[in-house]
């Protein structure tokens, strides 16, 4: 099953209520399937970086079995607010 | 019993599993081998590695000579806080250790990184943490004092 970025980003956003969700494909720079997501949710908020990081896991623990390296970002709505202002 | 004797043989005959970590600044101590006959043993095993240094790295290559990107930034970004003294596991050389240890810390990648025994995240949490401040906070409560506090006061 090849996955997509599309697949990935459409998975996020149902399942963790994401209000912005950016999948990079980085499989071109390395030699096996990559890629690298930003997920902005109002789930994150209040939550430790490692469990943000861990319900993406969980949320992909499928795709995962098949990606050799994945790189995330995980943000509630309010940081994101704030990384786009600066 | 032969049945016994038979499964002990192979796991003799298939060689000692030796986790040799390579230390930051060089030295290499051999651990005791080990007769890896299960996959329980080594989530045994990984139990008492994670808790046997204060930092343990679980990485692609060693902090010598690192052989993957992410691996190569939890090296250096431990180096720039004047972490040299860290255990360093290299998945390449152990297959079993390689799903062992994503089995063990319920995480799907490599780089992983351990603090007095208790999982820290990947090459991203590190990152972000070096970033945010917060890794000079978690060495701090682990008696290390970060290299970068010293620069700091330097430059003031």
């Amino acid at each position: 099953m090849a996955i997509s970025a599309d697949h990935i980003r459409d998975k996020l956003t149902k399942e963790l209520a994401a209000v912005h969700v950016d999948v990079e494909d980085t499989s071109p720079n390395r030699c096996a399937a990559s890629f690298k997501v930003l997920v902005v949710s109002p789930q994150f908020e209040g939550k430790p970086l490692l469990q943000r990081h861990r319900m993406v896991n969980t949320c992909l623990a499928e795709e995962l079995k098949e990606i050799h390296a994945f790189e995330q970002k995980t943000l509630t709505p309010e940081q994101w607010e704030k990384q786009k202002s600066q | 019993m032969n049945s016994l004797i038979r499964s002990a043989a192979r796991c003799l005959r298939s060689g000692p599993s030796v986790y040799v970590p390579g230390r930051a600044d060089g030295r290499v101590w051999s651990a005791p081998a080990r007769f890896l006959c299960s996959a329980a043993d080594l989530q045994k095993d990984l139990g008492e590695m994670v808790k046997k240094d204060k930092v343990v790295v679980f990485m692609k290559g060693t902090p010598a000579q690192p052989m993957c990107g992410f691996s190569n930034a939890v090296v250096q970004i431990l180096r720039m806080h004047g972490v040299d003294d860290y255990a360093a596991y290299n998945v390449l050389e152990d297959q079993d250790l390689r799903q062992g240890v994503k089995d063990f810390s319920n995480w799907p990648t490599i780089p992983q990184v351990y603090f007095n025994g208790e999982f820290v995240g990947g090459c991203d949490i590190l990152l972000q943490m070096h970033q945010n401040g917060d890794l000079v906070e978690e060495l701090k409560k682990l008696g290390i004092q970060s290299a970068l506090l010293d620069a700091e006061k330097e430059s003031k």
